[in-house]
């Protein structure tokens, strides 16, 4: 027995906006009857651009009835661009958190509300396969929705993909390549996760990164000519140093100041930096 | 709100007689039937009794043919595992496509470990092809293991006609006969069966005791060593409370299989005629001449089997479906898949199942809600 939430449990029995608008602005039908789910959506907007009537028809389980009815009370009153925005894991939260293996009609959700988007902007009807190339034939899930639910649904195994999307389901043909999507995805996840980021760093960490690129780019130079160099404060992007022992009294130290000081700051901590001396 | 319990293949009430008979093994019969003192060894004479009970039931020609297990499934593993391990050399296993998972398990285990295994087809009223079956017998000594009756439409078997076949070319027949127990009557000795399973719980015994008949002969290994009970094939002290509770339910299950096969299969027609008659787009999977008496499995074009059993619950009714939705893998029924149903009528499917405790009352109620059920689901449905 499904553990479902008592948000789950209404919706189902009491669903909202079952039906159909008359004359929708827009339309999408996803699933089939031999996947063993479908979900209809209709939208009419009012003069303001916003969803002003939204109704559903459904195939399929409790979750799947639930994910309608909450799907259709989330984007009424919201503008397409709004709408948009919806995820299938906000279906999922709106509802109080879906079993694992029922993930896949919060998903049948978001991707009814994407087919009738697109009906309404291109007075066409939505498929699949106008946006991937299908991997799971049993089920019609093309490269592109198992590459979201890697990618925003956290799927980690086929497991993970069957039940987000429902790949790898049926016959089990494409699971190879399902592993083969899964591996690329990861990895490119990976390598993005692993991208240094420009963060906007705290004064702290700024003159910590500045004492660590001195101590490691700069010093041991001027230490093999018998100088070294005082970091005396940082205002801003103001750098302000002392050269100490021959630095000091060298007559290309102001060269030594911007050519080596102030370049190696602004490479490895930010662009906008000046280094000031003073003697 | 009463509960209208009509998923009896599922499991069953545990019968007041049942219960009251095993009272005394859980409160002051509590000794070892292995020992030799008084007090343990007097308890041996009830697990006898109960053996007998057993064999009565089935009709095996000597208790001794009847080994306790703890339920259905290690009565099927004990069979097909401990049956095939027994026999010369690697062999071939011939099964069928809608055997349950207690079946389809071990024979996967044996062709994992290099066993030839043949899957037999069955047709769209979920018949067998015993066509393929003398094929596949022809080509060298099986072990043959084909259910008896079906657990999710009641489709009975020509066991009589498979075991003459298995027989023929040497090889063994085994019987999953855990749904066909109690309900249609049976005499092993007569027939060409050489081991079958049966469960308690599916016969108003309590769950985790089981039996498996093994005719005299036939060679088995068993899968639990370690002590010289059951005559060696199962070690481990006896679950004396259940295997008393076991006979006591065999008992009663012969003294009802008229009743089963009269008042529970007038119920269960009423049941179906009533439900085709009120919802239309609603068909009976299954070959309804050769049926078990309580079983009818329905299915509903364009609404969804979770659904329905979801709303069945809220009024108090327990049934079953074949739907993906309910198991929780996106695969519905193997069984009705192997008839080649077609997809929505599976995913749709409904299984009621009776017993002698149900009443024209429980009937009344699934005939007054079901119609209203399909109704709103097909309301909310796109296909309609």
């Amino acid at each position: 027995m499904w553990d479902y939430t008592d948000k789950v449990n209404e919706h189902f029995r009491n669903p909202h906006n079952v039906g159909k608008v008359e004359n929708p602005d827009g339309e999408g039908q996803v699933g089939s009857l031999a996947c063993g789910d479908a979900l209809k959506l209709m939208f009419k907007l009012d003069d303001e651009g916003r969803i002003s009537e939204a109704k559903f028809q459904t195939f399929g389980c409790a979750s799947a009835i639930a994910s309608s009815s909450a799907l259709t009370d989330m984007i009424i009153g919201k503008t397409l661009e709004e709408a948009e925005k919806i995820t299938n894991k906000d279906i999922a939260d709106y509802l109080g958190g879906l079993p694992k293996q029922k993930v896949h009609c919060s998903v049948m959700g978001r991707e009814a509300l994407e087919a009738a988007i697109y009906n309404y902007r291109t007075g066409k009807t939505w498929s699949k396969e106008i946006e991937g190339e299908v991997v799971c034939h049993c089920f019609g899930v093309t490269d592109k929705e198992i590459e979201e639910a890697i990618r925003n649904n956290d799927a980690q195994t086929v497991e993970d993909l069957t039940d987000t999307c429902k790949a790898g389901g049926g016959c089990g043909n494409c699971i190879p390549e399902l592993e083969a999507i899964l591996k690329r995805v990861t990895a490119e996840m990976e390598a993005e996760k692993n991208k240094p980021v420009q963060m906007p760093m705290t004064n702290l960490q700024k003159i910590h990164l500045i004492e660590d690129v001195i101590d490691r780019e700069v010093r041991p130079a001027l230490r093999q000519d018998g100088g070294d160099l005082e970091l005396i404060d940082v205002a801003g992007d103001i750098v302000t140093v002392r050269f100490r022992g021959a630095c000091s009294g060298c007559v290309v130290s102001a060269i030594t100041l911007k050519d080596v000081v102030e370049a190696r700051l602004k490479e490895n901590v930010s662009e906008d930096i000046t280094v000031e001396e003073i003697k | 709100m009463k509960t209208v319990y009509v998923d009896n293949n599922a499991t069953t009430q545990i019968a007041d007689e049942v219960r009251e008979a095993m009272l005394p093994f859980l409160t002051d019969l509590w000794g070892n039937p292995s020992s030799m003192h008084t007090f343990g060894g007097q308890v041996k004479k009830h697990v006898e009794a109960a053996r007998e009970k057993v064999a009565a039931l089935i009709g095996a020609a000597d208790p001794q043919e009847v080994t306790f297990t703890s339920c259905g499934s290690e009565s099927n593993n004990l069979a097909i595992r401990g049956g095939a391990e027994a026999m010369d050399k690697p062999l071939h296993v011939i099964t069928s496509k809608v055997e349950h998972a207690a079946v389809s398990g071990p024979c996967h285990y044996l062709e994992d470990r290099g066993f030839r295994l043949t899957k037999l087809d069955v047709d769209s009223q979920g018949d067998l092809d015993t066509g393929a079956l003398v094929h596949e017998v022809k080509s060298g000594k099986s072990l043959t293991s084909i259910m008896w009756a079906n657990n999710e439409t009641g489709v009975i078997f020509p066991v009589s006609q498979i075991g003459e076949l298995v027989h023929e070319f040497g090889g063994i027949f085994h019987t999953d006969a855990v749904q066909a127990v109690g309900k249609i009557p049976m005499n092993v000795s007569e027939l060409p069966i050489d081991m079958l399973s049966l469960s308690g719980h599916k016969l108003h015994a309590p769950k985790g005791v089981g039996a498996l008949y093994i005719r005299r002969g036939t060679k088995v290994k068993p899968l639990v060593l370690g002590g010289h009970q059951e005559r060696g094939r199962r070690a481990g002290t006896e679950n004396v409370p259940y295997i008393v509770g076991l006979g006591v339910a065999c008992d009663l299950a012969g003294k009802k299989l008229s009743e089963e096969n009269d008042r529970v299969k007038a119920m269960r027609d009423r049941l179906e005629q009533g439900i085709l008659a009120c919802c239309p787009g609603s068909r009976v999977n299954g070959d309804s001449m050769h049926r078990l008496p309580n079983t009818t499995n329905i299915s509903f074009d364009f609404i969804e089997g979770e659904a329905i059993l979801l709303m069945l619950d809220d009024r108090g009714i327990c049934a079953s479906t074949g739907s993906a939705c309910a198991s929780g893998s996106l695969e519905p029924s193997h069984v009705l898949r192997a008839m080649n149903v077609p997809g929505t009528a599976v995913h749709g499917s409904i299984r009621f199942s009776l017993s002698t405790y149900n009443t024209d009352e429980d009937i009344d109620a699934v005939l007054t809600e079901l119609p209203k059920i399909v109704q709103r689901l097909r309301e909310l449905s796109p296909f309609v």
